[in-house]
């Protein structure tokens, strides 16, 4: 935002004459040393309850609240390392997998950890059944066979699974916000009317975090403090508060003014508008969502490959990262966000109209035109109108259909979009996430309403379906990610999908703040190596 | 032969205003309902999220009790509210009775405050405005208020902040209390009414209380401004036209000093109309101005309705709306009051 100074003096003269009585005392624009102060848009949170938090912030808080099993680890990304559980096994039919548990590790109440507590953990989750409980569903666990699925016997957790799928599989899915390990005695000494001290949880925390979630208040904060003697060493901050500040102007000002030490909903305008400030740095992470524009084939001109593949060079995807995205999204033409196990790194579409044209040539459709839907959100409008730009170029009509989000996403589900430009996000740190929704499609009828993306678009991906179906039960790590690799392959030339970005996390920090860890494609937030 | 009523006529007035109490409540909730009903968002899409099946989303329509009849939702509704149940917030499952008990008293205490002073700046100013018509000070008076009647609350609030908090740091920035005072403030300071200001001066916490006045100082001025300019205005056109009357120039022959003519005998005439219209801007701030609250990062009412209409979080919205009704009728009620008070003709 430019602002004339002459203009801001005329609009605050009458404020000065009200402005004169306040005193510049307790005007101290610093944060206390101990304390990390971040300002967010926090109110997606619905739950803290690790068996029912789904969101963005939720999982953030989890994620400094509680342990599972197997952790990833900030310093070492993408490796799965020890948490709860100090080793693990599967057995020769690879349906039992046992979990032998860490000793001397405690929760925030001081209880030890046990095997118990672990096993209750995931039944709990189970037995809940809130949003992210299909995560668990996935081995074949229900509310009713979970406690024999389930079982802990001394120092040692097994899991049996319904199918032998890779280990991967369910390493990945445990290490998720829903297989956190919670305090039994504690949270079932605070169950109301048996649900599980589902309630209590909203607000309180019973797990093994580097932290304990002192107070929150949805839509106005929480505030995290230290325990002695976290198992991977003390969180080197004592508090963590978090404010909820949805506003990126006003996060930019404070965070300027040293009010804050974090900003994590800044635009490439405040980006931009801070470059000269010393005191403050931008730190670049990517996230987890996916940006696309996907066409449904009930409209038959989308099956033609050669229209289709026309379409994916005629989008200016660097010029876009370059300049209104700068830094919040980046390019990337496949499925699998970059972090995960299988995921594309190269991009092979760049924007070519000549090439394009000569596609639409060669596919015999003539004065193409596509309806698009695009949420009224302003980076969507602006990547939409992009698109329609370049598209115009050549020679593909476009006509924007705006709408809000929940309706357009009403239709999309419904099968009534001609063209939709849409994101998704993984639900757990495993490709199958990704790869069910994108290049699995059992049923194509209007009726089957399995609600995933391929059958959103009524496309049937032929053999990518059961080439999906068999990496997620490969045993083999590295031969598992060769297949995502190669159903991608697949899926990005011949697919109604056209992948676009990844998202990108531009964080504003102090310059003082080191070791702040965003999670970002696979985790959550990590506050606990955090020093300033 | 008429009947007589057992009670006496105060009573008959309790009753004719419990009624109409009732009748307003009630029609805030019926409109607001069916407002909430065609915005075309879906609150089950939005709880259940993109993985949903369509079995997930069946059950939770029944769950939140969606597949009733409209009428019969309704009615559910108004039966639980009468009982002080105003249910829970689809999106956080928090009671709709306390978030709305956390964030109306942020929203109370902005507007009490920017009320107070665009009372105290506006009347003067436009007293001072109808004294001397085409004076230069008439001139500043109108103009100072048309500023305030035309420029975009939002923008002014920007470069509020960017000018005394960024630059001249003579105030403090968004929210209510610094970070150090806010994560103390729930722990130290008993919450007697939720009011900032109130409650860290009933605990003697004067450190907490003058870092909150700084916080408060410039969306309470701006707001305060925007009242007055209207306030200003509609005073200086009342007092015009009682100073034009004919007991004025009576008063003004028999010797009675100019000040006393003005601020006694015509004033005791102009503050019948000035009561409505400070309870109107009054009743207009209760609401929560939302544009403010996102800018100074104000937990209230305002943006807590904004919010959860944006979710299709019903229980959210109604609630909210009916605790906005509820001050409006409480409003009203003391500007009656105070009407009697200063009204001959009403005694």
């Amino acid at each position: 935002m430019m602002f004339d100074p002459k203009l801001s003096r005329f609009g605050s003269v009458a404020l000065a004459a009200l402005l004169v009585t306040v005193s510049p005392a307790a005007l101290m624009a610093e944060t206390p040393a101990d304390t990390l102060v971040i300002a967010d848009a926090i109110d997606d949170i619905v739950s803290l309850d690790p068996g029912e938090a789904y969101e963005f912030s939720g999982l953030d808080v989890v994620n400094n609240t509680y342990d599972g099993l197997i952790e990833l680890d900030p310093m070492k990304v993408g490796e799965l390392v020890p948490g709860l559980a100090e080793s693990w096994a599967v057995d020769e039919a690879g349906t039992t997998f046992t979990f032998k548990m860490k000793a001397g590790v405690t929760f925030s109440s001081g209880n030890p950890v046990t095997a118990e507590d672990a096993a209750f953990s995931l039944q709990r989750a189970v037995k809940l059944n809130k949003s992210p409980a299909f995560i668990l569903n996935q081995f074949g666990w229900t509310a009713e066979n979970v406690d024999q699925m389930v079982t802990a016997e001394g120092d040692t957790l097994t899991l049996k699974t319904d199918q032998a799928y890779a280990p991967t599989f369910l390493y990945n899915c445990l290490t998720s916000g829903v297989a956190s390990i919670v305090d039994k005695a504690t949270v079932m000494a605070n169950e109301v009317d048996g649900d599980m001290g589902n309630a209590w949880l909203h607000n309180n925390s019973a797990g093994t975090g580097a932290y304990v979630l002192k107070s929150f208040k949805p839509n106005e904060g929480y505030l995290l403090e230290a325990r002695s003697g976290y198992w991977r060493g003390d969180a080197k901050l004592k508090n963590v508060f978090m404010r909820h500040i949805p506003e990126a102007a006003t996060q930019r000002l404070l965070l300027e003014k040293g009010d804050i030490d974090i900003a994590r909903e800044l635009t490439p305008t405040d980006i931009e508008g801070m470059a000269g400030n010393a005191d403050v740095k931008v730190q670049q992470d990517v996230g987890g969502q996916v940006f696309y524009l996907s066409f449904n084939q009930k409209n038959e001109a989308y099956k033609n490959e050669k229209f289709l593949d026309a379409m994916r060079w005629a989008i200016d995807y660097q010029g876009m990262a370059d300049t209104f995205l700068k830094g919040a999204m980046v390019v990337h033409q496949a499925y699998l966000p970059k972090g995960y196990l299988g995921a594309l790194e190269d991009n092979p579409y760049s924007l070519d109209i000549e090439k394009a044209k000569a596609l639409i040539a060669e596919s015999g459709i003539t004065s193409p035109k596509v309806v698009m839907d695009v949420r009224n959100s302003s980076d969507r409008m602006e990547m939409a109108q992009s698109i329609q730009n370049t598209f115009g170029q050549a020679g593909i009509e476009v006509e924007l259909n705006i709408g809000e989000g929940a309706e357009q996403l009403k239709r999309y589900r419904a099968r009534q979009h001609d063209a939709t430009l849409q994101s998704w996000g993984p639900d757990y740190p495993d490709p199958h996430t990704n790869a069910s929704a994108f290049s699995m499609n059992a049923d194509n009828a209007d009726d089957a309403q399995t609600g995933g993306l391929a059958w959103r678009n009524a496309y049937d991906p032929g053999p990518l379906h059961q080439m999906t179906a068999d990496a997620v039960m490969e045993r083999d790590g590295a031969k598992r990610a060769a297949m995502y690799a190669e159903i991608q392959q697949t899926h990005r030339t011949t697919s109604p999908f056209v992948l676009m970005f990844q998202i990108g996390y531009q964080t504003g920090m102090r310059a003082g703040v080191e070791n702040f860890f965003t999670g970002g494609a696979t985790d959550s937030a990590a506050y606990w190596a955090i020093t300033k | 032969m008429a009947v007589s009523f057992p009670f006496g006529p105060r009573f008959k007035a309790v009753v004719g205003f419990s009624v109409s109490l009732v009748i307003t409540i009630f029609g805030l909730l019926l409109v607001t309902f069916i407002i909430g009903r065609v915005v075309p968002i879906d609150p089950v899409l939005a709880i259940v999220g993109e993985r949903a099946t369509q079995a997930q989303i069946e059950a939770t329509r029944v769950a939140l009790g969606l597949d009733k009849p409209l009428v019969e939702q309704f009615f559910i509704y108004v039966f639980n509210a009468f009982q002080g149940d105003l249910g829970a917030s689809i999106r956080t499952g928090e009671p709709v009775i306390e978030a709305v008990a956390r964030h109306f008293p942020a929203t109370l205490e902005l507007a009490t405050l920017a009320t107070i002073i665009g009372v105290i700046a506006g009347v003067p100013a436009g007293v001072l405005a109808a004294t001397r018509p085409g004076s230069i000070a008439d001139h500043i008076v109108r103009l100072v208020g048309l500023m305030g009647y035309s420029m975009p609350v939002f923008w002014l609030g920007l470069i509020g902040l960017l000018v005394f908090y960024g630059h001249l740091g003579w105030v403090g920035g968004p929210g209510r209390l610094d970070a150090v005072y806010d994560m103390m403030y729930d722990f130290e300071v008993p919450q007697r009414s939720g009011m900032i200001l109130i409650d860290t001066a009933l605990a003697g916490r004067w450190d907490m209380f003058s870092n909150a006045i700084s916080h408060i100082i410039l969306p309470a001025g701006l707001l305060g401004y925007v009242s007055m300019a209207y306030i200003s205005r509609m005073t200086r056109s009342f007092m015009m036209n009682e100073l034009s009357q004919e007991y004025i120039t009576t008063a003004r022959v028999k010797g009675m000093p100019e000040w006393r003519v003005v601020w006694v005998h015509a004033m005791k005439n102009v503050a019948v109309p000035l009561i409505t219209v400070v309870a109107l801007s009054y009743a207009y701030l209760l609401e929560g101005s939302v544009l403010t609250e996102t800018i100074f990062a104000w937990p209230g009412l305002g943006s807590y309705i904004t919010d959860a209409l944006m979710v299709a979080d019903m229980p959210a919205v109604l609630g909210g709306t009916v605790v906005v009704g509820l001050a409006f009728v409480a409003l009203n009620m003391v500007s009656d009051l105070l009407y009697r008070l200063v009204d001959p003709r009403a005694r």
